[in-house]
């Protein structure tokens, strides 16, 4: 019998959209041949290192450098003054606000750079680096934000405090902004009014990403040639390479920046740091390649930090339960230098997506923006714009309601959901939802975790600790989350005036293979094997026989980057479109091939076929090939295509969590007894790697809520500066997750996509907080902070009197 | 976290660390598995000129169940603590207090001497060797001598230990007492927020002797006389535990630091301890 190739077979063969294609680039991870920046070695190459304020607020009354100078093999050690004639001691933030690159006059948090030291190797430049005597006089120290908005202690004195800021009139000196969205009078008249009201006031603590590979570069410029080449750790490499050549005033064609192998990112490395400015620098100076590398505890105490906002929520609702009005005031932390890595015209993000998965008629955000003595940052640490902020806000305030209203908050989520027949939605805060089953999904999760029993278990279990019968209690935790990611459209999202469109340009080989390259920059999330899943499905190529190629800026074509799930909704949309346009070359070639007009073939898998008569077809590899050595009349040769896609609309991917939880009252100590994750990214592109996301972006929820933190004492020492006191969680602390999911199209994006790599992270974190909280529920509780570390869920059980 | 430089040596015998130790003095310092000292010099709170590993010298390896008496030469890993069988038959506290400390690629290379000697309170050896009354033997240039776990430990990263003498041996005596190792701590890899060494043997219902310590809870660890006064003699039941508990309180003196305040280690300490002790006297 002859074994005939099916329609199945020549599908299965693309290993295009919805395949469990492994993941290509862990052959090399696995294996450790990755090419991460401190892999590279040049000849000639010096290292910097930093002198680091020990002070959090402190005027720097001298720096003498003599001794380091004269130990062998340093180079050069540059402090502001050295950087003043290049106008680069100080440089702009993607906030609109500036930094300073290295101290000038006075530092502002610990860890701040105060020089920066260039030496033959990483050993003689941390030695010179103790050589550097700083003086000191130590200033006031101001680490909370509520008390810098009423101290005389001016922290900013580079700035004119009458002045307006980048986002408008600032209220006091240590004041940056203040951001307002909704109508405030209106909400208020509501809440007024309403049957029933909930407050709350909690604390979303300072964390950090923490990227297994810290960040880092290596700067080189030919001196011969007048070009820079700037290899680093940057999840937008192209916008670095803009913001180099307008820092620099050398020309952008002169400047080639390389993102090679990057070990993580989650929002650390969307930024510019000063070691990479240093860096520069110092190899524009001496004429060889300087690399920076911080260590463990640089990137943990002076690289962005993520979260520090102070929310106080008002809701509202009827005594039916549904919710009338929301009003949202924070107090956003920013540190010593407004660095937060958001679209210009959103200094708080999208934290205005904080009415969450609910139908709420009328809400009103307003956000003001402090200057303290800690790290600058604020970036989104595995989610869009401040929108795990958003959803824990409104998740714990569902919680809240529902105790308030003495209701089963799963109930109260269900009577105010958006229903599937609102969408496309617009939110009382001025987004368009663009699509959403949340009932279908609701109801799935409840029912695979059987929810009306777990509450019943839960219930007896209240009951035997009050018989004093076991020492252990149950929290249920929900979570039901509405992500906005993909920014964004180039109306209204933008990074330092570039809008945020994505690219992806594509050349097919004669032999009809190719290579793709895209602005964007994985990190971990496999875009080399999920992009070429989607251009195999467009195009009609094997995805083993397409290349990806992301992050050189001298081949790359321009994009924003790889951040705030961005990659699938804007790149990958690019893709989508890159790929219809070699079709449309291919359907002209396949017609002339087959001596038929153009309308009369038609797309199959992978190939073109005549209408009515599949048994006559060009395969795209015949089509590959004939339009590299045949000559068609009126079509050009050569088979390739850009795209730059500036997205219509955001996407909103949902998803419904559930965690059970057991708390041991006496030591504090929570154990996962089960979580449960039904995720909605639209179209899935490659199940696999959307587990693995799930997965990974779990566990880091499951971190910062149960311990991960940034904590800082009076004096603004930075308590958590090594993985000892950092909570990282190992394989032992991660439970057994179930993943689920529904499928509800993105309407507005080429294949549906709508981005999946944050929202774990996203509804991840209310979903392990309300476990916990919900535990104690019965007890009396309301509302305590994260992170629920063992002395804290400890604390939380003493003040409820269970230790009694 | 970039250490100073220093010289490296790597002696095949115990004179051969003794003379470098002897001509150096306070520049010199033994490094066995490197995982409490390495960090130091990279954080740059440890400044050792001359380095001197012992990974060469066979008379510190090996672990030697002779009798009843027990003797581990000072570089056993915690690894091998974990994996000798024998050793488990002889002290089964041992594996169950190894499993505890920090992850396997920490065990495979810190040692039981190196634990022991460091004088770190959250190190989790000497508190266990307390609890089984172990001897150490240190060897100087005067010749060797042997001290007692409970006579040890002075202060933080303070021991009996002259600075020009290496521990080469730890004994103890062999011990089938119900034991248990309970020790609470924020995740794999972290030291002690509370940990509690116990062992019970039983004389028909009663309790015949106890041996309670504890771990992170002083800048020492505590052996607890008083405890073990508590528990002897009665049926350790939930009283005598009770009083045990309070005794052993008595003697700790915890900080406070990331893993919380003083009242919450406590707390928690009362509840490992109790634990502790029920655990060993269910497998008295
Ligand atoms: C991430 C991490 C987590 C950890 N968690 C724990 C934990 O939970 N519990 C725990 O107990 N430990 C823990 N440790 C410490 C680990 O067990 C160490 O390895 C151990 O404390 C020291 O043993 P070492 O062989 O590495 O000694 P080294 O680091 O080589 O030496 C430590 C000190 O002892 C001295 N020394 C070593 N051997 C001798 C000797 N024979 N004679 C005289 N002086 C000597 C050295 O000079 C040095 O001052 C952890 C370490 C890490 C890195």
């Amino acid at each position: 019998m002859k074994d005939e190739v099916t329609r199945d077979d020549r599908v299965a063969n693309l290993k295009g959209l919805g395949c469990s294609r492994k993941r290509v680039e862990d052959a090399r991870f696995t294996q450790g041949k990755g090419n991460y920046v401190d892999d590279m070695n040049l000849p000639g190459m010096l290292t910097g290192d930093f002198v680091r304020s020990p002070y959090a607020h402190a005027r720097i009354t001298s720096i003498n450098t003599d001794a380091a100078m004269a130990l062998d093999g340093v180079i050069a050690v540059l402090t502001a003054k050295d950087l003043e004639p290049l106008g680069l001691h100080w440089m702009p933030t993607l906030a609109g606000d500036k930094q300073m690159v290295l101290a000038d006059g006075k530092v502002l948090f610990q860890g701040q750079e105060v020089a920066f030291v260039v030496a033959k190797d990483r050993y003689i430049a941390s030695d010179a680096v103790e050589l550097v005597e700083v003086e000191y006089e130590e200033l006031p120290v101001i680490v909370d934000p509520f008390a810098s908005m009423k101290s005389d202690v001016v922290l900013r004195e580079d700035l004119d405090p009458t002045a307006p800021g980048a986002h408008g009139p600032r209220k006091h000196h240590n004041h940056i902004f203040t951001w307002e969205v909704g109508d405030e009078d209106g909400t208020n008249a509501v809440i007024d009014d309403a049957d029933i009201v909930a407050e709350e006031s909690m604390y979303y603590h300072r964390t950090h990403p923490c990227p297994l590979e810290p960040c880092g570069c290596v700067a080189s410029m030919d001196k011969v040639n007048g070009k820079l080449t700037l290899w680093g750790t940057f999840q937008a490499p192209h916008v670095v390479r803009t913001v180099a050549s307008l820092l620099s005033g050398i020309e952008e064609h002169n400047i080639r920046v390389v993102s090679p192998d990057i070990g993580g990112g989650f929002g650390n490395k969307v930024g510019v740091y000063p070691g990479y400015v240093c860096s520069i620098v110092a190899s524009i100076v001496t004429g060889v390649p300087v690399k920076w590398v911080e260590d463990r505890m640089e990137n943990l105490m002076s690289t962005a930090f993520a979260r520090d906002y102070w929310m106080t929520g008002k809701i509202s609702a009827t005594k039916e339960g549904k919710i009338t009005g929301l009003h949202c005031h924070v107090t956003a932390d920013h540190g010593a230098f407004d660095a937060c890595a958001d679209p210009t015209k959103f200094p708080a993000g999208f934290m205005n997506i904080c009415t969450g998965s609910y139908d709420i008629p009328i809400a009103y955000l307003g956000v003001d923006g402090v200057y303290t003595n800690k790290a600058p940052g604020g970036v989104s640490y595995r989610c869009s714009f401040r929108v795990t902020e958003a959803v824990y806000f409104i998740e714990r305030m569902i919680e809240v309601l529902a105790i308030e209203m003495n209701m089963d908050s799963a109930e109260l989520r269900r009577i105010n959901f958006i229903k599937k027949e609102q969408f496309p939605y617009n939110s009382a805060l001025g987004w368009e939802y663009d699509s959403g089953d949340y009932h279908t999904a609701w109801d799935k999760a409840l029912k695979a975790v059987d929810y009306e029993g777990l509450r019943k278990e839960q219930a007896e279990r209240v009951e035997a600790f009050k018989r004093g019968e076991t020492r252990t209690i149950m929290g249920i935790g929900l979570s039901f989350f509405t992500e906005i990611v993909g920014a964004g459209p180039v109306k209204n999202c933008d990074i330092l005036g570039m809008g945020m469109f994505d690219s992806c340009e594509i050349r097919i080989h004669p032999t009809g293979s190719a290579i793709a390259r895209l602005g964007t920059i994985s990190q971990g999330q496999g875009h080399a094997t999920t992009f070429a899943q989607i251009l195999a499905s467009e195009i009609g190529i094997s995805a083993d026989s397409i290349t990806i190629e992301e992050g050189d800026t001298d081949t790359a074509p321009y994009g924003l980057g790889t951040y705030g799930s961005r990659s699938t909704p804007v790149a990958g949309a690019a893709a989508a479109m890159v790929g219809r346009k070699i079709r449309a070359k291919a359907q002209m070639i396949a017609a002339y091939l087959l001596e038929v007009h153009d309308d009369d073939v038609e797309f199959d898998v992978d190939r073109f076929v005549v209408k009515g008569a599949p048994e006559r077809f060009k395969t795209m590899g015949e089509i590959a090939y004939a339009a590299y050595n045949q000559a068609i009349p009126g079509i050009e040769p050569g088979l390739e295509a850009v795209s730059y896609y500036d997205p219509p609309n955001m996407t909103y991917p949902f998803g419904a969590y559930v965690c059970v939880m057991d708390i041991d009252v006496d030591t504090g100590v929570p154990t996962i007894k089960r979580f449960y994750a039904l995720d909605d990214c639209g179209t899935r592109i490659n199940p696999m790697v959307i587990e693995g996301q799930i997965h990974g972006g779990l566990t880091e929820a499951l971190a910062v809520a149960l311990g991960q933190e940034i904590a800082y004492d009076d004096m603004g020492n930075c308590k958590t500066g090594t993985l000892m006191d950092f909570f990282l969680p190992t394989a032992w602390e991660v439970p057994n997750y179930e993943t689920d999911h529904t499928v509800t199209p993105s309407p507005h994006h080429p294949i549906g996509a709508k981005g999946v790599g944050e929202s774990p992270h996203v509804g991840g974190v209310p979903c392990f907080s309300n476990a916990v909280q919900d535990a104690f529920r019965p007890f009396g509780n309301r509302h305590t902070n994260m992170p629920h570390d063992h002395w804290r869920i400890w604390k939380t059980a003493n003040d409820l009197g269970l230790h009694d | 976290m970039i250490p100073a430089a220093f010289e490296y040596h790597r002696p095949s015998d115990i004179a051969g660390a003794l003379s470098v130790l002897a001509e150096h003095g306070d520049d010199a310092r033994v490094l066995a598995g490197g995982h409490s000292l390495i960090p130091m010099m990279k954080l740059r709170m440890a400044d050792v000129p001359h380095l001197i590993d012992l990974q060469d010298i066979d008379v510190l390896k090996g672990i030697k169940i002779d009798g009843g008496t027990v003797t581990i030469g000072a570089m056993v890993t915690q690894h091998e603590i974990i994996v000798s069988d024998a050793l488990f038959a002889a002290a089964p506290i041992m594996r169950e207090a190894a499993l505890q400390i920090a992850d396997p690629q920490v065990r495979y290379m810190g040692t039981i001497g190196g634990n022991v000697a460091n004088g770190d309170p959250g190190n989790d050896m000497p508190g266990l060797m307390q609890c089984l009354d172990a001897s150490f033997v240190l060897e100087g240039a005067d010749g060797t001598r042997t001290t007692k776990a409970r006579d040890f430990y002075e202060a933080a990263y303070m021991t009996e230990r002259d600075d020009e003498e290496i521990l080469t041996h730890i004994v103890f005596d062999a011990t089938t007492a119900g034991y248990a190792y309970e020790k609470q701590k924020r995740k794999i890899g972290d030291y002690a927020t509370a940990a509690c060494a116990a062992l019970i043997t039983k004389d028909g219902d009663t309790v015949a002797s106890a041996s309670i310590s504890m771990t992170n809870l002083s800048d020492v660890p505590v052996f607890s006389e008083a405890a073990n006064a508590a528990l002897v003699g009665t049926t350790c039941d939930a009283a005598a535990v009770k009083a045990a508990v309070a005794a052993a309180l008595e003697d700790i003196d915890p900080t406070e630091d990331n893993r919380g305040p003083v009242e919450f280690k406590m707390h928690v300490a009362g509840i490992i301890i109790a634990r502790a002790i029920e655990r060993a006297w269910s497998r008295a």
